[in-house]
Order: structure tokens, then sequence, then C-alpha cells
């Protein structure tokens, strides 16, 4: 049934690759780019074959954006924070939801799918006012307050369908013999739950990452405490972009998040797209 | 010993407590912004200060032709953008459904355009649509399709186009990998039985594929939307809504009013307007997959 004809074959792969070169030409170029020195990159029309290539504008870029390496540790840190705080509110949440029968139960996990359809766009205003209220414009805390309150559904739906995974009849039998919720929650979730926390962190890590650029153009206006995507964008407006070592800036900005994706990208995918298809 | 249970899952209070943290922060940081920016579009509000002024920010909004154009403009970029994304996402889905050698790699493959952060996406588009030294205009001068430089992102036309291009290539890795994990999903028994009856390679794609992951083609129709909606980044990275507001969408033109111009009453207003159009949305979205839950649950 499975068996396909040499045609339908090539039919197929021919499909693949037209596909395929869709989704990954921005990336190959901005490689290809970042290997080419500047004056092949200007000549027009496009030359296609360059016989000089070097990494010379991973070295030289750390001179053209002299802040990068505070870039790259603020896009880290800022998403590692993002994630950590996530977690710190949604445990507890997932974990209650997955277990307990309470009213308005149902009601309130739709109104956080609702609350996900809300871009920050739309919260801007009173965000920006609020924050200028307190001081925080400009800080680190004015990026992470607000992108810790949109991973929080999704993280939120994402974990309770690991906990509802771990068989009830443990924490039962266990609540029966007198354990207290302290115990159960220590011998028995903490070590059952592991893989979902590590997966749900994960996904809260990229979410933070790729959220990196509207709330820090908005609210922070300081170089020391920019993320890669809104650090490098100044450079864009400049009159003459030194494309090759902006490519590979762009390239090493993204490495990381792209390599943890690669490696856990079967549990994430899993996890998120266990309840559209379940439907 | 029931009774005992009874009292592990039903203690309320606890339920409640456990929620509580995360709640809170919602409507902190969610659910008070949104009221706070109903209240500031019937003022005037700026870096100065604030005055009520009635409904004067919707009226100047919404007799002004420019804000028609802009709400008709959103939803054209919106209708071509979410329909190319469920359109080459069905067939990309299909095309890595395939039983062939690769297909494990090219399924992670797509992803990236999901997964980098959409910002930097940008940057390497607006050097592919460069108009003297990126590779489609390379591409088109030497084929003779253009007879010159172009810059795709300078003329209002192509910048629009050009515009839906990058979205969709950021929005169809996720319509791919859910239409992909639905099709995963069809039990396999329905097309043996299918196979045996003599029934085609099109005729089980039209007569069970698509009817078995019609709920998520749909669904994810409506999540497209709401997104395409939402865009940002996309759209203020490579154009500003430029040029001359040809790529001006409802959102652009809200962060303009309010962030650009620090009239946050006009743009609060202009964000209310979107505020509403999601709420339709969403109530859409949430009354579907209530329905599609029912369904499943009397099955």
């Amino acid at each position: 049934m499975n068996k396909y004809n040499t045609f339908e074959k090539i039919l197929i792969y021919s499909g693949i690759l037209v596909f395929m070169t869709f989704i990954l030409l921005p990336f190959v170029e901005m490689f290809y780019a970042s290997l080419r020195p500047l004056d092949h990159l200007f000549r027009s029309p496009y030359q296609f074959y360059s016989d000089d290539l070097s990494f010379w504008a991973y070295r030289e870029m750390w001179n053209t954006v002299p802040m990068l390496g505070r870039y790259i540790f603020n896009s880290f840190f800022l998403a590692t924070s993002v994630a950590v705080i996530t977690l710190i509110f949604v445990i507890p949440a997932a974990y209650s939801y997955a277990r307990f029968k309470f009213p308005a139960k149902n009601t309130s996990l739709y109104v956080l799918l609702a609350i996900n359809m809300f871009s920050g766009a739309v919260l801007l205003i009173p965000l920006y006012k609020v924050l200028r209220t307190f001081g925080l414009l400009n800080s680190y805390q004015a990026m992470i307050v607000p992108g810790v309150a949109f991973l929080i559904p999704t993280s939120i739906w994402l974990l309770k369908s690991y906990f509802e995974k771990i068989p009830i009849d443990l924490e039962e039998a266990a609540f029966v013999d007198g354990a207290s919720r302290v115990q159960i929650l220590r011998h028995i979730i903490a070590p059952l739950s592991t893989p979902g926390l590590v997966v749900v962190g994960i996904y809260a890590f990229i979410g933070a990452y790729a959220q990196q650029f509207l709330f820090a153009i908005t609210f922070n206006q300081k170089k020391e405490y920019m993320p890669i995507p809104s650090g490098l964008y100044e450079f864009i407006g400049y009159q003459s972009v030194k494309w090759n070592e902006m490519m590979a800036a762009s390239l090493v900005g993204i490495a990381p998040v792209l390599l943890v994706f690669i490696f856990l990208q079967k549990y994430i995918v899993e996890g998120l797209t266990a309840g559209a298809v379940k439907n | 010993m029931k009774q005992k249970l009874k009292s592990y899952n039903t203690q309320t209070y606890l339920a409640y407590a456990l929620i509580a943290p995360a709640a809170l922060y919602i409507v902190l940081i969610v659910a008070w912004p949104l009221l706070e920016t109903i209240r500031l579009s019937f003022t005037n509000s700026s870096l100065a200060g604030e005055d009520y002024v009635g409904f004067e920010n919707y009226q100047k909004m919404l007799s002004s032709k420019k804000f028609n154009g802009i709400v008709t403009r959103t939803f054209v970029w919106m209708f071509f953008s979410v329909s190319l994304k469920l359109i080459i996402g069905l067939i990309g889905a299909v095309l890595l459904n395939a039983n062939l050698k690769g297909r494990s790699i090219f399924r992670v493959l797509v992803m990236p355009p999901w997964v980098v952060p959409i910002a930097i996406g940008m940057l390497g588009w607006l050097w592919l649509y460069n108009g003297y030294f990126g590779i489609i205009a390379g591409v088109g001068m030497r084929t003779g399709i253009l007879d010159g430089p172009f810059g795709f992102l300078a003329y209002k036309q192509s910048a629009f186009i050009s515009t839906i291009i990058a979205d969709v290539w950021v929005g169809t890795p996720m319509v791919t990998v859910f239409f992909l994990a639905a099709m995963q999903g069809v039990p396999r028994d329905l097309y043996e039985a299918a196979y045996c009856d003599g029934a085609s390679r099109w005729d089980r794609f039209f007569k069970i594929t698509l009817p078995q992951i019609t709920p998520v083609i749909i669904t994810m129709s409506l999540l497209s939307a709401i997104w395409t909606f939402n865009s940002f980044e996309i759209i203020w990275i490579l154009t500003e809504g430029g040029p001359r507001g040809a790529t001006t969408t409802l959102i652009i033109d809200t962060y303009k009013q309010a962030l650009g111009n620090y009239k946050f009453g006009r743009g609060a207003a202009r964000a209310v307007v979107v505020m509403i159009l999601l709420t339709l949305f969403a109530g859409f979205y949430l009354a579907l997959l209530a329905r599609i839950n029912k369904k499943i649950s009397h099955e």
C-alpha cells in the first residue's frame, strides 16, 4: 500500500525540494553571505559564486558590533529568567488543573487559551505606563515581566497534560497510607514529572528567546540590556550595513536555540500537537 | 477510605490556592492593562497628562479615510497570508507524510523558521529582498524578469506581497507540523480497508485523510488568522509599515500612534478595535473547540 513507483518518488522528492528551498533558503543564504567578503556581496546583479570564502566576518563582527557579546548574554539571561519564573508560576497551577475538580475549572482553562490570542501589542500602552510608574523602563525587568505573562497560558496547558499522565492511583495509595501532601510531592510527583518539566521549561526558554523584540524595542532603550534581535536591529538603520558580519552575528545569535530545539524537537512537538491531534 | 480519598482531590480551596499566583499574574499584566486600554481610549492621554474626551478618539478614527483603508488592508493581508500558510502547509504535510527515505530529517528541517526569533529571520529576509545585491533581485535580473535593480520593499505593491511572503515563511512550519501530526493520527485500518476496496491514492486522500483532519484544519485556520492578525515584527522590521503606509496594518498603526507619537489615547482607541476583533476570533475559536470536544465525548 505504501509503495511508490519511480515516477511518484521523483514527483514527491521534487515537491519536497521546492518546499524545503522556500523554508531553508533564507538560512542558507544568510550562512553563505556570512562567509563571503563584503566586496563580493556588494556586486549587482547578485554573484552566485565566490572563491574567497572565509570565517573572517565571524571575527570582525565583534568589532563592528561592539556589544555583541553583551547582547548574546542578555538574550540568554532574559530567556532563562523568563523560563524559570514561568515555571514557578505554572507548576502549582498546572498541577491543580490536572488533579482537582473545582467550580469554573473548564471556563478558566478556556480563558487562558483566549489570553494567548492577545498579542503584547494591544497591551503596550498601559504596560508602558505601569513600567514607567514603577521606574522599570530600561531594565531587564521591563522585558521579563511582560514576557512571563504571555508564556503562562500555553505552559499551563502543556504541563497539565504531563501531570495527567502520572497515574493518580500512586498518589492516592500514598495518601491513604498516610503520606502528607508535601511527601507525595517530593517522592512521587517530582521524580515522575521531571521529563515534562524539562520540556515545558525548554518550550518557555525558546518562546522567551523568540519574543525578544517587541518588548525590547518598546520598553528598553539601554544598550547594555538589549537582547540580540533588538541589538542587531539597531545596526540595520545605518546607511551601509556590513551584511556579511550582520548575517554572521545573526546566525551566532540563533545557533543556541536551534541546537536545543533540534535535540529536543521530538518531545516539544509531541507535547504541543497532542491536544490538536486528540481532537 | 473512600471518604479520605475524596478529601484528596476535592479540596477546592487548595486547588484555588495553587492557581492563585498564576491567575494573579495574568490579571495584573494582561487583564488589568486590557481594561486600562479601554479607559485610556476615552482620554487624550499623552506623556503630558490626560483628560477625559469621550468618544472623540473613536469619532476621529472612524471618520478618517486612512483608518478605513488600514482595516481593509489588514484583512486583505491576512486573507492572503493565512490562505497561503494553509495551502502550503497542507501540501508540505502531504509530502512529508509520504513513506520515503529521509522524511524524519525533513520533518526536523521544516521547523527552523518557527523556532528562530522572528526578528532575526527578518534580518535575513531584508538581505534577500535587497534591490541591488539580494539573491531574489539577482535571479530576476539574470533571467531577464527584472530589467534592473528592484527594491522589493520600496514599492507599495511589491512591499505588500513581500511582507506576506515573509509572514507565510514564519507561519507555515507550525501549520505543517500540526497537519502532519493529525495525518499520523488517522487510524491505519481506514486506509487498509480503502486499499482493499481498490481506492486510489487520490481517493484515499480526499475521502479519508482530508475529512479526518478537518477539525485540525479548521482549528489551525482560526489560530493562524489570529496570529497573522497580531503579526507585528515581520512588517515592522521589513518596512515599518511603509512605503507610504502600504503595509500598515491595524497592529502597526496602533503601535505607531501610541509609541511613535506618544498619543496614548488615540493608540488606545485603535487597540480597542483590535481587541474587539480578537475577541470575535477567540469566541469563534473557543465555540468551535467546545463543539469538537463535545462531539468527541459523545462518540
